[in-house]
């Protein structure tokens, strides 16, 4: 009998699945995933979380109650930090607590602590105890873990090519016919949500605009820049985005940014306001913020979105970089 | 240099004894008021926790008076606070005040810029003069932490109401105007008996509350709209899982060294939470299962609205609420909360706590018989 292991369409997945999937397919392991986050799944998140809560979290407990009755484990690991002296948000450092205090009945969680904070050193040790679950062969262990790096890699690859895991998923993409190039800023598990950013990259490239998100980054040129900063960014998801703003506002090589952050989300209450000061000091770059919640508008979104391609159209027609000063 | 730092409850009282005692020029910002607090929420970005507005508004208020040098502490993650002085750098830098910061954060291994930084404050290099200011500030935070517990305690059982806080606020009135230790430790000193001889009424009920939550809202008495006042009025006898001084015993001295004081609330927590997850929610939670083993009345947890830690203990603490038996009460508050809402939510639960002990006791009465 196969083992039948859950992975939520949430937070972490965007960025990590392949790996983990695949970790979990080799040792033997069945692995399921939650449907796409759709309307039935974001009124159970909403109704199962505190009302606190951010978007992303409350369609995170939807994905786990989706996955419930189905799976023999559930993939819920506790990621506190997966670069040195970094860390993830705190809600992703306390998720396996939050999931299993605000819903009754689940399957028994795979909540193994992810913390490289100090070092890496463990890295393997942490392997062995997510591997422990389905088998106690180290060896076995070892070897599906490094075909998932491969696997891992080449998604990562993909995505820095230039493609877009909408859901997870790489499909065909419409062609960028406008000339315009944006780049659509935020937390991963924000954009690539189809239901939850309500299909914002895909409204953006129906109009034929060429999207840049900050995986299509180089992670050098992020870190030359967030090395400059007075600070060290401890975020990971606000590092790679600061960096990426910086990045663009140097080369200015787009046309405008659109950051879609989710209500009452901390990093992005600091991150949105650094990259909206460098993107109209520095870059002098049109900025649009979107902020959605489980009450958002969908005609307003749009509204929004169209107004402010329009504007970078009529920028492009008839800037003619000459000051208005005279 | 005119140093300035914001406001944290009673921390200033401290902060300015330790900086006279090194000679630095301080400009203590004025209390926090409505005024501060549109300032700051003018200035700051719209979705920040509230702190951060509130400092602003501190802030803001001492440039008037001259300040050109704040004084800030930070922390490395992952709560946002870390990320404060830089903000706050920023903000105001844009309204055309250029001001230096001179931060303390924990040294992570740099502790050359830590102690050039304490140089720079001190405006000396004398170890002996900078270490007898420094526990001269502590002994005063511990003697104001002393003073806020005998508040506590007179609170609901003065025989007339409102008593207490006239010596309270006196003590706040007329500490700006004393200069240095000993001035200041002496008036703490003489507020703290005037508040001790203040007659008591043998006949009230009290009840016992926990105050758990984030830091700085259930220490700044302005943004958490006094809760302690209106909770001594009606006869609540409070305790506050986080002190100041505690906290700086705990991060300045043991931290470094590895050690910690809240072993216990950590264990008590550990069920619930294994690990820390940023700004104070392994204590909130440790503290709400201490609380209850030592049967207090209630718990109230208190944090400005967003903060990421407490949510996240937040949807752990019904499972506490539920496993210990003790009543809970969450109240999340921003600038736009109405004092009106939050008295009436404040008097509904002392109401149903006061039921309920009666109907204990009244049970206990019964089985008696």
């Amino acid at each position: 009998m196969h083992l039948k292991i859950g992975i939520p369409r949430g937070l972490w997945f965007y960025d990590y699945y392949p790996l983990w999937k695949s970790f979990y397919e080799e040792l033997g392991a069945e692995v399921i995933l939650s449907s796409p986050t759709n309307k039935s799944i974001l009124d159970k998140g909403v109704k199962n979380t505190v009302d606190e809560a951010c978007l992303p979290v409350k369609i995170f407990h939807g994905h786990v109650l989706d996955l419930k009755d189905r799976v023999d484990y559930l993939f819920v690991p506790k990621m506190m930090s997966v670069y040195e002296k970094e860390y993830i948000c705190p809600k992703f450092c306390g998720l396996p607590e939050m999931v299993s205090h605000s819903i009754k009945d689940l399957p028994p969680i795979i909540d193994t602590e992810i913390n490289f904070n100090r070092s890496r050193k463990h890295l393997m040790n942490t392997v062995y105890r997510f591997g422990s679950y389905v088998t106690k062969n180290p060896i076995a262990i070892h070897r599906a873990y490094k075909r998932a790096v491969e696997e891992y890699s080449s998604y990562k690859a993909r995505m820095k090519e230039g493609n877009l895991p909408i859901n997870g998923e790489f499909c065909e993409r419409y062609k960028n016919k406008s000339g315009i190039s944006i780049a659509v800023m935020g937390h991963s598990y924000n954009i690539y949500d189809k239901y939850g950013s309500m299909s914002l990259i895909d409204k953006l490239e129906e109009m034929g605009i060429k999207i840049i998100t900050p995986e299509m980054m180089d992670y050098a040129t992020i870190n030359q820049h967030t090395d400059t900063l007075e600070k060290k960014m401890f975020w990971s998801y606000g590092r790679k985005l600061l960096g990426t703003a910086m990045h663009l506002t140097d080369t200015k090589t787009i046309d405008g940014i659109v950051y879609l952050s989710s209500f009452g989300c901390g990093i992005d209450s600091i991150i949105e306001e650094l990259v909206e000061r460098k993107a109209r000091k520095d870059g002098r770059m049109p900025f649009l913020l979107i902020t959605v919640d489980e009450h958002t508008g969908e005609a307003g979104v749009n509204t929004r979105l169209e107004a402010f391609i329009d504007m970078i159209e009529w920028r492009k027609r008839n800037e003619s970089n000459l000051s208005t000063h005279g | 240099m005119k140093v300035t730092f914001p406001h944290m409850g009673n921390q200033y009282v401290a902060t300015k004894v330790m900086l006279e005692e090194l000679g630095v020029d301080t400009v203590i910002a004025p209390q926090c008021s409505h005024n501060t607090l549109d300032i700051g929420t003018k200035h700051s970005p719209e979705s920040i926790c509230l702190p951060l507005k509130v400092n602003i508004g501190n802030l803001m208020e001492s440039v008037k008076y001259g300040a050109d040098t704040v004084v800030f502490s930070g922390s490395c993650g992952p709560c946002r606070f870390g990320y404060y002085s830089i903000l706050e750098k920023e903000i105001l830098k844009e309204l055309g005040h250029d001001m230096e910061f001179i931060l303390f954060d924990p040294p992570q291994g740099d502790y050359k810029t830590f102690i050039n930084r304490i140089y720079k404050l001190a405006q000396t290099r004398n170890p002996y003069k900078i270490l007898r200011a420094l526990g001269k500030g502590v002994q005063v935070l511990y003697q104001v932490d002393a003073l806020d517990a005998a508040a506590h305690y007179k609170r609901p059982r003065q025989k007339t109401i409102g008593e207490v806080d006239i010596y309270y606020d006196k003590f706040h009135q007329e500490v700006r105007n004393v200069c240095g230790y000993k001035e200041t430790s002496q008036l703490i000193k003489e507020i703290k008996e005037s508040i001790m001889n203040i007659e008591e009424d043998p006949s009230r009920e009290v009840l016992k509350v926990g105050i758990v939550g984030e830091i700085y809202t259930i220490i700044e008495p302005f943004v958490n709209l006094n809760v302690e006042r209106k909770l001594g009025e009606m006869g609540v006898e409070i305790e506050k899982s986080l002190k100041i001084s505690h906290w700086l015993t705990e991060h300045l001295f043991l931290n470094p060294l590895k050690l910690t004081s809240e072993g216990k609330t950590r264990k008590a927590a550990k069920p619930y939470l294994r690990t820390m997850i940023g700004g104070h929610a392994r204590e909130t939670i440790g503290y709400t299962v201490r609380y209850a083993r030592r049967k207090f009345d209630g718990v109230i947890q208190i944090y400005p609205l967003t903060c990421m830690p407490e949510i996240v203990a937040q949807s752990i603490l019904p499972t506490v609420e539920k496993d210990y038996n003790i009543p809970y009460l969450c109240l999340i508050v921003d600038e736009m909360t109405g004092e009106a809402g939050y008295t009436t939510r404040l008097e509904a639960f002392i109401d149903l706590l006061r039921r309920r002990k009666e109907r204990q006791e009244s049970e206990e009465l019964l089985l008696r018989c």
